[in-house]
C-alpha cells in the first residue's frame, strides 16, 4: 500500500472495569509503530464502541477488558458492528480472558486474543499482518 | 551516627579499595550491567558504608518505634505484641457465596475481613440497571441494599471482627449499610470497627472509579472523615490509597508522593470542616503496594511513615504524636503475578510480604498464585494466607521491631525516597495542590509514562520477568488449579431478590427518604445521617448514588496516555 493512509485503530474499554494500564500501553504502542489510535476512555457501551468504530472509520478494534464481563459484553460488540456493516473491521481483544473463552469468541469474529504479559510488538505484528485493505 | 573523622578514614579506606581489591575482581568478572537502578530509577551503588548517611542522628531521624518521627514503626513492641491484621480481599458472587468464603477464611485463621465489590456496586448502579449487565457479581460481591449486607455479615460479630471495605465514590452507603447491621447486631457504634477505602481522589487518576466531579469527591470523602470523628471512633474513614497508583503503573517513588499529598488534601479539607486535627488525624490510614525490588520497598515503608509524621508536625503543626503515626496496610502487587508459570507468583507474593513486614505495616494482604487468570480460587488463597502465617511463625522476622534499621543501604535509599518524594510535593505544591494537579493531567501523565517505560523494559530485556521474557516454558501446560467462574445465574438471582425488595419496601418512605437526601445534598449538610436513615429504610445503593449524581454532576475522564 504506498502512500496509504495510516492504520486507523480504535482502543475501547467496554464495561465497567477500570484497568486501563494494558489498554494505554498498547494504545501507546500501536501509535509509536505509526498508526492512527483513538482510545474511547473507561466504560463504553456496546452501542457507543460501534458508533465510534463507525464514525471514525476505522481499520482495527482492540477491546480491553479485565472483569470478566467479556461474556456478556463482547459477542453484544460483534453483533453491533455486523449491525452498522464494519464486518471488514479486524477486533482483537486483550485482558484476562480464560482459555476456555478464546474459542468461542474467535467463533464470534475477535481473531487475535492477548492475554497477560504478551510483548506489544507481538501485538503490532499481528495488526499489521491481519488489518484488511478497506473499501 | 558517625563522627567526621570516622566518616573521612571510611572514605579513604574505600578510595583505596576501589583503586586495588574492586579492579582485580571487575578485570575477572566485570558488573553484569552498567548500571544498577531500582523502578524508581534511582541509582543503585555496589557497595554502601557510613558515607551514604553522614547527617544521620539516630535520635532525630530514626528514634523509636511508638514514638515521632516513627521511622521504626507506629507501635512500641510492633509485632512481638501483636502481628499484623491477616486480612484478605475477598468477594465474589452473591453476598451468600461471599459471607461463605468470608467464613472460611476467618476458619482458617484470617484475623479481619476485608470485601471485594462488584463494579456495578463500586460505580453506584443497582444490580439491575443497563451498566450493570454481565457484571453483577463477577470481580467482587454485589451489594445493592442493606438486605445484600445483612447477608453478606450474617453469623459476624461486627464488635470482635473488623472489616475493609474498598468503596470509594458509594463509601458512604456501604458504611451505612454497615453501621445499620452493627445496630441490627447491638454493637454500640463506638464499638464497630474498621476501614472504607473511601479515597476518591486517587479515583481521578489511578483507580478511574470516578462517580463525582473532584470537588463533590472530596465532599463526600470529608463527610465520612467528620462523622467518623464525631460518631464511630474505631472506624478508619479513609484508606488513602497508593495501591492503585502503583497498579496504574507509578514507580515507588510516585507512589509514595502522590499517596502522600493526598493525605495532604483530605487534612486541609477536614480542617476546612472545623475539626480540629488532633480530633481526626490519628484515625487517618494507608494503604501502599508492595512490588518486586525487596529493598526498594521496605526504604518505601519507611520513608512514607517519616515523611508523614514530619509534614503533620511541621506543615500541620499537629501536637498528639497519633495524629503523626501512619497506620497503614499493604498489599501485595498485583500487576507483578504473571498469567505464565502460575506457581511462581507465590514465591513473588511470599517475598512481598515480607517486605511488607519488615516494613513494619499493620495489615497485609498477599494476593493468590492464580489471580492473573481468574479469581481466587479458595485452594489459591489457602496458600497466600498460610504465606502470611509463614512469615509470621516461622521466619523470625516477627521477633524484632525494624530488623533492617541501621543498615547502610536502607537507612541511605530511606533518606533517598524520602527526599524525592518531597520535591515532588513540592512540585505539586506549586501547582496549586491536587485538583489542579488533576486537572491539567499531571498525575495521569507521570503514571502512563512509567507504565509504558516499564513495559518497554520487559520488552527490551533490560527486566526480566522470569517466566515471561527469560525462562519461558514451550508449553505452559495445565493450569494447576481449576479456575473459578461465577456462575451467570448469580445476575439474574440478585436482580430477582433486588425488585422483589424494591416491590415490597414501605415505598412511601423510600420516596421521602430520597427527597431528603436530595435537600440535604441541595444545602451542602453531612449527608452520612441522612443517607444512614435511607438505607435502613432499605432504599438502594443505586438510588441513593442517583439523586447524588443528579445535584453533583457525573465525572468526564481527562483521557492521558
Amino acid at each position: 500500500m504506498p502512500n496509504a493512509r495510516k492504520i486507523r485503530v480504535l482502543i475501547a474499554k467496554p464495561g465497567l472495569d477500570s484497568h486501563d494500564r494494558g489498554a494505554k500501553v498498547v494504545a501507546r504502542a500501536l501509535r509509536d509503530a505509526g498508526m492512527e489510535v483513538i482510545y474511547t476512555g473507561l466504560r463504553q457501551t456496546p452501542e457507543q464502541i460501534a458508533e465510534t468504530a463507525l464514525q471514525e472509520d476505522v481499520d482495527v478494534i482492540g477491546l480491553s477488558i479485565l472483569s470478566g464481563a467479556h461474556r456478556t459484553l463482547f459477542p453484544r460488540v460483534m453483533t453491533l458492528l455486523k449491525k452498522k456493516g464494519l464486518t471488514d473491521v479486524m477486533v482483537f481483544a486483550g485482558g484476562i480472558i480464560p482459555e476456555e473463552d478464546i474459542a468461542k469468541l474467535k467463533k464470534l469474529g475477535i481473531k487475535g486474543i492477548f492475554g497477560p504479559g504478551t510483548p506489544t510488538e507481538t501485538i503490532i505484528r499481528y495488526v499489521l499482518e491481519h488489518v484488511q485493505e478497506r473499501a | 551516627m558517625y563522627d567526621e573523622e570516622t566518616i573521612n578514614k571510611i572514605k579513604k579506606e574505600h578510595g583505596r579499595w576501589q583503586k586495588t581489591t574492586l579492579p582485580n575482581w571487575t578485570r575477572q568478572s566485570p558488573e553484569r550491567k552498567k548500571e544498577f537502578r531500582n523502578h524508581s530509577n534511582i541509582l543503585i551503588k555496589g557497595i554502601y558504608t557510613p558515607e551514604d548517611t553522614p547527617n544521620i542522628d539516630y535520635i532525630r531521624d530514626l528514634g523509636f518505634p511508638g514514638e515521632y518521627p516513627f521511622t521504626r514503626g507506629v507501635h512500641a513492641t510492633m509485632y512481638r505484641g501483636r502481628l499484623w491484621t491477616m486480612r484478605l480481599f475477598a468477594g465474589y458472587g452473591t453476598a451468600a457465596d461471599t459471607n461463605k468464603r468470608f467464613k472460611y477464611l476467618l476458619k482458617e485463621g484470617e484475623s479481619g475481613l476485608s470485601t471485594a465489590f462488584d463494579y456495578p456496586t463500586i460505580m453506584g448502579y443497582d444490580s439491575d440497571h443497563p451498566m450493570a449487565k454481565g457484571e453483577v457479581g463477577i470481580c467482587g460481591v454485589a451489594i445493592s441494599s442493606l438486605k445484600d449486607m445483612e447477608v453478606l455479615l450474617s453469623g459476624i460479630p461486627l464488635d470482635k471482627v473488623t472489616t475493609s471495605m474498598t468503596i470509594n465514590g458509594p463509601a458512604a452507603m456501604l458504611l451505612a449499610m454497615y453501621v445499620a447491621v452493627g445496630d441490627q447486631q447491638g454493637v454500640p457504634r463506638q464499638k464497630i470497627g474498621g476501614t472504607t477505602q473511601n479515597d476518591n481522589l486517587k479515583e481521578f487518576f489511578a483507580q478511574k472509579l470516578c462517580i463525582f466531579p473532584p470537588k463533590p469527591s472530596i465532599k463526600l470523602t470529608t463527610d465520612i472523615i467528620e462523622y467518623c470523628a464525631r460518631h464511630l471512633p474505631r472506624w478508619n474513614p479513609v484508606s488513602i490509597s497508593g495501591y492503585h497508583i502503583r497498579e496504574a503503573g507509578a514507580n515507588a517513588l510516585q507512589e509514595l508522593a502522590f499517596t502522600i499529598y493526598d493525605g495532604i488534601a483530605y487534612v486541609e479539607s477536614t480542617l476546612e470542616r472545623g475539626l480540629k486535627l488532633d480530633d481526626f488525624a490519628h484515625r487517618l490510614s494507608f494503604f501502599f503496594a508492595s512490588h518486586n525490588d525487596f529493598f526498594e520497598e521496605i526504604a518505601k515503608f519507611r520513608a512514607a511513615r517519616r515523611l508523614w509524621a514530619k509534614l503533620m508536625k511541621e506543615r500541620f503543626h499537629a501536637k498528639n504524636s497519633r495524629s503523626m503515626w501512619m497506620r497503614m496496610h499493604v498489599q501485595t502487587s498485583g500487576c507483578t503475578l504473571t498469567a505464565q508459570q502460575p506457581l511462581n507468583n507465590i514465591v513473588r507474593t511470599t517475598m512481598q510480604a515480607l517486605s511488607a513486614v519488615l516494613g513494619g505495616t499493620q495489615s497485609l494482604h498477599t494476593n493468590s498464585f492464580d489471580e492473573a487468570l481468574c479469581l481466587p480460587t479458595e485452594e489459591a488463597v489457602r496458600v497466600a494466607l498460610r504465606t502470611q502465617q509463614i512469615i509470621a511463625y516461622e521466619s523470625g522476622a516477627a521477633n524484632t521491631a525494624d530488623p533492617l534499621a541501621g543498615s547502610y543501604y536502607m537507612e541511605a535509599l530511606t533518606n533517598e525516597m524520602e527526599e524525592k518524594a518531597m520535591d515532588y510535593i513540592n512540585k505539586i505544591d506549586d501547582m496549586g495542590g491536587v485538583i489542579p494537579a488533576i486537572e491539567k493531567g499531571f498525575f495521569q501523565k507521570e503514571i502512563a509514562d512509567s507504565a509504558y517505560k516499564y513495559q518497554k523494559e520487559i520488552e527490551q530485556k533490560s527486566r526480566t520477568i522470569v517466566g515471561v521474557n527469560d525462562y519461558t516454558l514451550e508449553e505452559e501446560g495445565e493450569c494447576p488449579v481449576e479456575l473459578l467462574r461465577v456462575d451467570p445465574k448469580v445476575e439474574k438471582e440478585q436482580v430477582t431478590r433486588l425488585q422483589k425488595l424494591k416491590r415490597e419496601r414501605n415505598n412511601k418512605k423510600a420516596k421521602e427518604m430520597l427527597e431528603k437526601l436530595h435537600t440535604a445534598a441541595d444545602k451542602d449538610e453531612n449527608l452520612m445521617p441522612t443517607i444512614i436513615d435511607a438505607i435502613k429504610a432499605y432504599v438502594t445503593l443505586g438510588e441513593i448514588t442517583e439523586v447524588l449524581r443528579q445535584v453533583y454532576g457525573e465525572y468526564k475522564e481527562l483521557i492521558v496516555i
